[in-house]
């Protein structure tokens, strides 16, 4: 167990290391340069050559390459090129918000899709069972942007019940969770559903009907638990892809979170920022993903035998 | 009630047809602002005396050229990009599953780097940050979407090679190449086709979000995400902007989605569901 986890770890830091690398090139690739951006239009050449030295820009690629790998093991990517800030420390005063967000969302997702999957599951083919296929593929079709904006739309402008944007206030969560919960409800609801399904169709569950268990007390008290398995992987994996992808969702509300400081940064060739934020990004996907995995193999007995389930 | 099922095929034709010949019938010109004829409700007349049957948008322009000129960006992109990461995707994964070994690795351990980020992070990052264009759109968006087409072929040239008719041609001395084209190749052509087609809804999507944004493709683009974030502004005096383009984009999602399926159904093998 302890082996599997240092593994793990062992190869998570290689992945740090290939995606700070990653980063490092794209920024460095794209065109811009950071001292004439920083300066305005009308500095002159010797401001801009000196600014250049200052940030260190004019040495060789691999001596900044170098540089940077040592500031990034000690979290240090310079100052915001806009707010004079540490760039780290910019993201890291966006994370709790998009935490909020990220944890109400999933909270949503996962209660309706599970309970939806459960009734879809219980009678494979029924009904019910269409009903919420159908409505798992219109979920999943529907651009959350565009489902952000008609909320905004019908709840903020038509019966001004909640508010249109910005956060503070727990009735400003409630549109950009639930807008951002719909496409992983129906993830969730499929998956819950094809999960019990399977289940269900263990000798176990056979044996828990002719003890004469209601259908009820077989789904939720012997089937459920081993359904739940992929579910909690996917969630895992779900939020700790939230932590960086809820950008549009974001966008679209005004949420001061991780990716509207992302997108504006692009905007503004503020690469510090960019380098800090994906970076931590990628560090927390890395996180969940890991603990997804574990999670995993403690919940299914089935594979901790052999240890390493990848 | 077989024809049921032909729906999606109707209707993706319909965009199709709609994405190459109605730039060719409809006159656009995303740069013309006549503002007399701003913010009109669907049905209006405009100044030059034709009607805009949609309505037209805070600079006047008509909204139903901007669906039409919208659904050949979208057409184009997607197909463009699925082009490019299926063949990019096969070759790599296809070679990956049948040489094994360090080829195999080095693989893996890229894609655990590039799946490090959220795709539309990366998408932003690549798209925001070089000189806009459809070309800069593609590669961003295929930088990601390579992935799922290298893991299935993968995965098919993985138990495709252990076959007794790929181990003869060893034997009998045939090139790996051929043996490549010839033996394995074929077999993932139908889990390719089948994931190409949801590949390619995602990839419409994640480029509507990336216009949305205003990242991406140039000013002169139209974009059924550029529209409605357009329309984001006047949603409560003339809330056709931002809804029909979501409409007609949500349309197609759903149906590609569903021809995905039955596809997969018949085609697939056994992926069980793509985390993104």
């Amino acid at each position: 167990m302890i082996r599997v986890i240092v593994k793990r770890l062992l190869v998570g830091v290689f992945v740090m290391w290939g995606a700070a690398s990653l980063i490092f090139v794209i920024v460095r690739v794209a065109p811009g340069d950071p001292a004439s951006l920083l300066l305005g239009p009308d500095a002159e050449p010797e401001q801009v050559r000196e600014l250049t030295a200052r940030l260190g820009l004019d040495q060789p690629l691999v001596v900044q390459y170098v540089h940077y790998l040592g500031d990034v093991v000690r979290l240090r990517f310079g100052d915001s090129y806009l707010f004079n800030r540490p760039a780290m420390a910019e993201v890291f005063e966006r994370l709790p918000a998009t935490a909020e967000l990220m944890l109400a969302s999933t909270t949503i997702a996962v209660v309706l899709g599970l309970g939806l999957g459960l009734l879809a599951g219980g009678r494979p083919g029924g009904a019910l069972d269409r009903v919420v296929s159908a409505c798992t593929i219109a979920l999943q079709s529907f651009p959350t942007f565009w489902i952000g904006i008609m909320f905004i739309l019908i709840f903020a402008l038509s019966l001004r019940l909640l508010p249109s944007a910005g956060a503070g206030t727990p009735e400003h969560l409630i549109l950009p969770a639930v807008t951002l919960a719909l496409p992983f409800t129906a993830t969730v609801a499929r998956l819950t559903r094809s999960s019990v399904a399977e289940t269900m169709r263990e000798p176990y569950i056979q044996t828990a009907r002719s003890k004469g268990l209601t259908e009820r007390q077989v789904l939720l008290g012997h089937s459920l638990r081993n359904s739940l398995i992929p579910v909690v992987t996917i969630v895992g994996l779900h939020m700790g892809g939230l932590m960086g992808g809820a950008v549009v969702v974001e966008n679209v509300f005004a949420w001061p979170g991780v990716g509207t400081l992302v997108v504006d940064a692009v905007a503004n060739r503020d690469y510090t920022v960019v380098q800090a934020a994906t970076f931590l990004v990628a560090g927390i996907v890395m996180a969940f993903n890991l603990v997804a995995d574990l999670a995993y193999s403690q919940l299914d007995p089935r594979i901790r035998v052999d240890g390493d389930a990848a | 009630m077989r024809w049921l099922g032909r729906i999606p095929y109707v209707v993706l034709a319909v965009y199709v047809a709609v994405a190459i010949v109605g730039p060719l019938v409809i006159d656009y010109n995303p740069v013309l602002t006549i503002l007399d004829d701003r913010l009109l409700a669907p049905g209006s007349r405009v100044s030059s005396g034709g009607t805009a049957w949609l309505g037209t948008d805070g600079l006047g322009r008509d909204v139903l050229a901007q669906l039409v000129y919208g659904a050949r960006t979208s057409v184009l992109i997607g197909v463009s990009t699925v082009l490019v990461s299926s063949v990019v995707g096969t070759a790599i994964g296809t070679v990956a599953g049948y040489f094994r070994g360090w080829l195999d690795t080095v693989l893996s351990r890229g894609i655990d780097i590039l799946l490090a980020f959220p795709a539309i992070l990366l998408a932003i990052v690549i798209a925001g940050s070089f000189q806009r264009s459809v070309l800069v759109v593609v590669i961003a968006l295929s930088a990601t979407a390579w992935i799922s087409f290298a893991r299935v072929t993968r995965s098919t040239a993985l138990s495709v090679r252990e076959r007794a008719w790929v181990d003869a041609a060893r034997v009998l001395g045939v090139p790996r190449r051929s043996i490549l084209v010839r033996h394995i190749l074929p077999f993932t052509i139908g889990p390719v086709v089948a994931l190409a087609t949801l590949e390619f809804a995602l990839v419409v999507l994640a480029e509507a979000g990336l216009s949305f944004l205003g990242i991406g493709l140039p000013n002169s683009a139209v974009s059924w995400g550029q529209t409605i974030a357009n329309g984001k502004q006047y949603l409560a005096t003339a809330w056709w902007i931002s809804a029909l383009p979501g409409f007609a984009l949500s349309l197609l999602i759903i149906n590609i989605g569903i021809l995905g399926d039955q596809l997969t159904a018949r085609y697939g093998r056994g992926q069980t569901g793509r985390l993104r």
